[in-house]
Formats: C-alpha cells, structure tokens, sequence
C-alpha cells in the first residue's frame, strides 16, 4: 500500500483499481477487465472468509486463554454425563493453523492489491491487459521459482514450522504429568518457569547440567575419533604401494551402508554383558568380562566405539577425495628437499585435508550432539542414575528430552529443553558460518 | 642407501597391510556375527562357536510363516512408504533446489536462512504437534500420514542438491534460453540429466528412511499388522530379545542385505554426492 502512496506519476484510476481490490478482491481486476482472474480472486476471497470470521475470535480467545473449563462428569439427575469442556492444546493447534491461514489472507490481500494498481497504470501507460492465459504464461516465465517453492513450502509450513512453533509455546506452559493433562485438566501460560527449573531448582538442575556435560563430553569425543579414524583410513589406502585400493575402499564403506538402525541392535546384543560375543572372547584370553553396557563408564566407552565404527567412512570418504585434489607437485618439491615422509604429512596432507573439511567437522559435531539413533538403540539411556530425573547415564539431551515427551509426558520441560539444545546447536551452526563464509560467498563459484 | 630405503618401504607396507586387515575385520565380524546367528537353531544370543553345527534356515522361514511376527506384510508396507516417499520426496527437493539455485528472487535469501535455522531443532520435537495434527486429520495408523510426514520433511535436505546445482555453469543454460528454451524445457533436458549422481544419491538416502525410521513410524502406526520393517525389529528387541534372537538375527539380515548391496552398487554415485555436499557445506 505504500507503494501506491509514493508513487509520483498521477494515476488515480490506478489508485482506484487497488482501493476496490481491497475493498472485494477482484472488484479492481473486474475493473481492469480481467474477469476471469478477478472471479477466482472473488471465490477465494468468499472461502477464505467464511473460514476465518467465525474461526479468528475463537482462535485469538483460546490461545489468550487456553480454555476456561475442563472436561468433567456432572450429575445430571441421577445420571453422571460426560461435559466435553475446552481441550488446551487442541486450541493451541488450531489456533496456530487459523492464524496461519490468516497471514495467508494478509499476503495475498497485498498481492491482489499491488496486481490491479499495477496492471491500471500498465493500461493507463497505453499498454495491453494480460488476459487469463497470458497471465499464466507470465507466471511461468517470471515466477517460476515461486510457483516451484509453492508446494514444498506449504509442507514444510504444515509439517515443520507449525509444530516447532507449537513446541516453543509449550515451553511457556505447564502441559505436563501429572494435574495438567487434558481434557480432565486445563493447560496454563506459566511463563519463562521451565527455564527457570532448568537451569536453578534442584533435581531438575542436577539433571540438565549433568546431561549437557555429557552431551558435550560425547559431541567431542564422537567428532573427534570419526574424524582422525576416517583421515586415517584414508591415508592407510592412499599411501604409495598400497594393492587393491578400490577394494579397500568398499570393504570401508560397509558400515555406512548398512542401515544405522540394524547396525546398533545388532552392536547391542554383541556387547551384551551375560552372552555377548566379545565377553565370549574375553573371557576366553582368560581376560575378565567387562560391563560392557551395565556400568557407567564402560556403556559410555562402548557408545563411542560404536559410533566410530559407524562414522569412520564418511570421513573416509570425504579425506579420500580430498587427498586426490593434492597437487602431486607439491610432494615432489618437498622431496627435492629432502623432507620425511612425516614433515610431508605435517606441512602438506594435513593443512590440506583440515582446510577443506573444518567446515563439515563443525556440522559434524552440531550433529552429535543430537546423535539420537546410537544412544537410544545402544542403550536407551542405561545405566540408570539414581541423582538424575528420568535421564540415565548415557542420555544425551535429545534422547532425555524423548523420554520426557513420549514416556513421562512432561511436555513443557522437555519443550523447554528443546529450545535449549536449538539455541547451542544454533550457535555453534552461526560461529561456523561466519567463520567459513561459504554462505555469504556461494555466489562466487560459478 | 637404496636398500635401507626398500627396507623401510616393506616395513612400512607391511604395517599398513596388517592395519588394513585389522581394521576389515572388525568391519566383517558384526556383519559375519549375525549372519551365523540368522542360520543357528534355537534361539538363544549365546553359541559357543561362530560358525553354526547344524545351520539352518528355519527363522527366515518362521518369519514369514509365524503369527507372531507378519515379516512379509511389514517387508510390503516398508517398500509401499519407501517407494511412495522417495519419489514425492525426490521431486519437493528437486525443485526446491532448482528454484533456489538458479532464480534470484526477492525472499530468497530468507527461505535459505530459515531452511538452516529449521534443521537446527531437534528433529522430532515436533513430533507431539505432528501427532496431534494426523489425530485431527483422521490419519492415524495409516501410512499415508507416514508418506507425507517424511517427504514433507524433504525439503530442509535442499542444501546438499542446491550446492551441486550451483556447480553447474550458468552459461549451460544461457545458451538454451537464446535458443528459446522455457525454464521448464532447461529444468527438464539440462539440470537434470546432469545431475544424475546427485539424484541417485537423495534417492537412495531417502529410500533408506522409512526402512530405518522407527520413533515416527512407532507412534503413527498403531496396529501390528500396519509396522513397518524398524517398528517390528525394534519391538524383537526391546520386547523379547531372549525369546528371538536368532528371529531378530534374521531380521535383520533381511533388511541389510537389500540396503547394503543397493548402496554399494551405487558406490560411486554415493561417493559423489558425499563429496560435492562437502566442497559445499
């Protein structure tokens, strides 16, 4: 609308077009002719009203509220009855799906608007109105990324920023086991409490510092051993003299093919304490059998040896086509020199190898840190912690926050931890994009 | 000289020999492991040997025979979900990629920020929200909401295929549009044919999912006869694993085999989209 306002050249049909757009969508593109633009625009309008008159003071009132009344049995003479009351959280989502469907109104209201004010001064100039299908064809021409974006965006508006939306909200209620559960109970707005337990009260507290401590011990050490296993597999297959070195590769890459999921229950059972194979063998050097997953330390040892048989050969991989990219003469001017195999290594592969892959290993660990598949299947959390709240020793925050939502139903704190790993997760993300700039410099390689 | 140097090279050689060998057995022996167990009679984890006395193949058959486990409507449930969402999945993130790497449009730049923003959250936060949103749409236990779920997801994948159409030059399709050619005719005859090894690559990832999936799939289906094959192997161990071991060993080998052979036959592909993601972040 501002646009209408600044614009110099007098063209007050133009003007009018847009202010009847506004008014009836469609009314302006009647007006400029258009009919059959202007009766879809006229349709959608009436459907999208008679949605949303009913549905916006409904959806503004319940998500200000959550509800006044809460399921309940009254008696009714003799008889008890079911009073279906307000259902918090459904008035949350439904509230959001309203609201969201409102923002849609809003853009294509200012769209509408913008397309009769600019299809009048075109006419006004001298120039021709597009009829139906040359708008579609300039549609194809010129918006050809929006009307690709279209679908994709609409899942992901459903599908992904609506819940995660609807999580962060419930960060700042108290939906949670027991007493606030609906229908029998009303959900509240309690505010920035979730944190505040989190971060200072007691068990809880307890609770979050020692999982976070873990969680970053583990983000580190899985990082860290996939890495310089992968660099040095890779270097195992590249060196001069090495045989069947496309064999090797593949044989390497197994563990990265076979399906993650199968990989760690069939590791579980290996590792089992009682009958596991590798106690099998343990004890058969006449070595002690060790608490593979039972114990606190040993489960967490056996998660990080696990994850690094699964997470070599993507490393692998990636150094593999790195090292090829090496200039060989830069090998051959260090050995002109005289420089040992190790002094090669320390001043050529390894900057080499570092400058390309900093970048993954940053995102790598952003990953381990939500690394929910190897702990869950490992262990699920065990060995149990007699200090933690639902959380064992080796819960990493993702999988802690799990039990929370799907085991205990303590929706908000878990909600709350959520936003938690987002912010750390986030921020690393952030540091490591300004750090490599490939986002701002994506342009530059054409 | 020359022979302390050949000395060294053999000693060297060796050593790494002996580390490869090492290193691919400890990448055979799971594999070898539950392929021993799949075939050994009983049902018990423990054997005292690794190779079977008397093998035998009566789990697979078991599988698919017993009433306790529908192995073979899982196997055509998990390929139905798998099949259906790769293919919607692979053609959302085409043109998602497509729109975001050769148009410059206003917005542009958000939509990036914000598919980066997204993927940092914790995958199945949302999950409860998604529960919610199936219960309301009536699509619970069915496996068109899983067929949704996961392609709708789809999309926030975009960076790996957008960063391998930005390596292909601009003026491959410059010259097609003075030629006359429509955005739809370059998208069809040019991008894609050159980016098969990227195609290859999302669609073999994607296809994996729903084989590997079980936290979605566990709370969406609801019914036995409506798992998926993750749903059913996690239930063999997390609900009897003394019970079946050997039915989980054979499970399992069921589910890996296809997978890892269709990932090694398509190893080159895989190992070009792995690294044309890197050079990209």
């Amino acid at each position: 609308m501002d646009t209408t306002m600044k614009q110099a050249v007098p063209t007050s049909k133009a003007t009018r077009a847009a202010v009847m757009s506004a008014l009836v969508w469609g009314l302006g593109q009647f007006y400029n002719r258009q009919f059959v633009k202007g009766a879809i625009l006229l349709a959608s309008e009436i459907m999208m009203l008679m949605y949303l008159i009913p549905a916006m003071p409904q959806a503004v009132w319940g998500l200000v509220t959550l509800g006044d009344t809460p399921t309940g049995r009254v008696k009714v003479g003799k008889m008890w009855q079911t009073v279906h009351g307000d259902h918090s959280i459904f008035l949350i989502i439904e509230g959001l799906i309203t609201i969201l469907v409102f923002l849609l109104f809003i853009w294509i209201f200012v769209t509408v608007v913008r397309d009769a004010y600019r299809v009048r001064t075109t006419i006004e100039n001298g120039g021709q109105e597009n009829n139906f299908i040359q708008s579609l064809q300039y549609v194809g021409e010129n918006k050809f990324a929006h009307l690709f974006l279209a679908l994709p965006a609409t899942g992901v508006l459903f599908f992904t920023i609506m819940p995660i939306v609807f999580m962060i909200m419930l960060a700042f209620t108290n939906y949670s086991m027991p007493g606030h559960i609906p229908p029998g109970n009303l959900v509240d707005w309690v505010g920035f409490k979730n944190f505040s337990d989190l971060l200072t009260l007691g068990t809880w507290s307890e609770t979050f510092y020692g999982v976070l401590t873990w969680t970053l011990i583990w983000a580190v050490l899985a990082t860290v051993s996939c890495y310089f296993g992968g660099i040095l597999v890779a270097l195992l297959i590249q060196q001069a003299g090495i045989k069947f070195k496309v064999m090797w590769r593949t044989i390497f890459i197994i563990p990265y093919a076979i399906p993650q999921m199968v990989s760690f229950l069939i590791m579980r059972n290996m590792f089992n304490g009682e009958f596991g194979p590798i106690n099998q063998y343990l004890s058969y050097f006449g070595l002690g059998k060790l608490p593979w997953l039972s114990d606190p330390f040993w489960a967490k040892v056996t998660v990080l040896l696990v994850n690094t048989w699964v997470g070599v050969p993507v490393t692998m991989v990636l150094v593999l086509g790195v090292l090829t990219t090496i200039p060989k003469d830069l090998y051959e001017a260090a050995d002109v020199d005289g420089a040992s195999a190790w002094q090669k290594f320390r001043a050529i592969t390894m900057p080499m190898v570092l400058y390309s892959t900093a970048p993954i290993l940053i995102m790598q660990f952003a990953g381990n840190i939500n690394n929910f598949n190897v702990i869950f299947l490992m262990t699920g959390g065990a060995p149990a912690n007699g200090d933690y709240q639902y959380a064992g020793s080796t819960d990493l925050l993702v999988t802690w926050l799990y039990k929370l939502t799907l085991d205990n139903h303590k929706y908000s704190i878990a909600a709350a931890i959520g936003i938690l790993i987002f912010i750390i997760v986030a921020s690393l993300s952030i540091w490591n994009y300004r750090r490599t700039r490939s986002f701002q410099e994506e342009d530059m390689i054409q | 000289m020359m022979m302390g140097r050949k000395k060294k090279s053999i000693i060297r050689l060796t050593l790494s020999y002996i580390l490869l060998g090492l290193i691919a057995l400890t990448v055979f022996y799971p594999t070898l492991w539950i392929l021993m167990s799949s075939i050994r009679p009983g049902t018990s984890i423990f054997s005292d040997t690794l190779i079977p006395r008397n093998p035998t193949l009566e789990h697979y058959v078991n599988l698919f025979t017993s009433e306790q486990f529908m192995y073979g409507q899982w196997y055509l449930n998990t390929l139905k979900v798998a099949i259906c969402t790769t293919i919607i999945a692979l053609c959302l993130v085409i043109t998602t990629a497509y729109a975001l790497s050769r148009f410059r449009f206003r917005g542009r730049k958000t939509v990036l920020s914000t598919i980066l923003v997204l993927g940092m959250f914790p995958g199945f936060m949302s999950i409860i929200a998604i529960y919610i949103l199936l219960n309301q749409l009536n699509l619970l236990d069915s496996h068109l909401a899983l067929i949704l779920v996961y392609s709708a997801g789809a999309p926030l994948g975009v960076f790996l295929v957008k960063g391998f159409f930005d390596t292909i030059p601009k003026s491959l399709e410059e010259a097609a549009r003075i030629d006359g050619a429509s955005h739809w005719t370059i998208f069809t005859k040019i991008m894609l044919p050159v980016s098969k090894p990227m195609i290859t690559y999302v669609a073999l990832t994607t296809f994996v999912g729903p084989w590997v999936d079980f936290i979605l799939a566990r709370m969406v289906l609801r019914t036995k006869e409506n798992w998926t094959l993750a749903v059913g192997l996690w239930d063999m161990v997390a609900n009897n694993s003394s019970s079946s071991f050997t039915m989980f060993a054979a499970g399992s080998v069921l589910i890996a085999v296809p997978i890892t052979l269709l990932f090694l036959f398509l190893q080159r592909f895989l190992v070009e989209g792995l690294t044309a993601g890197a050079s990209k972040g």
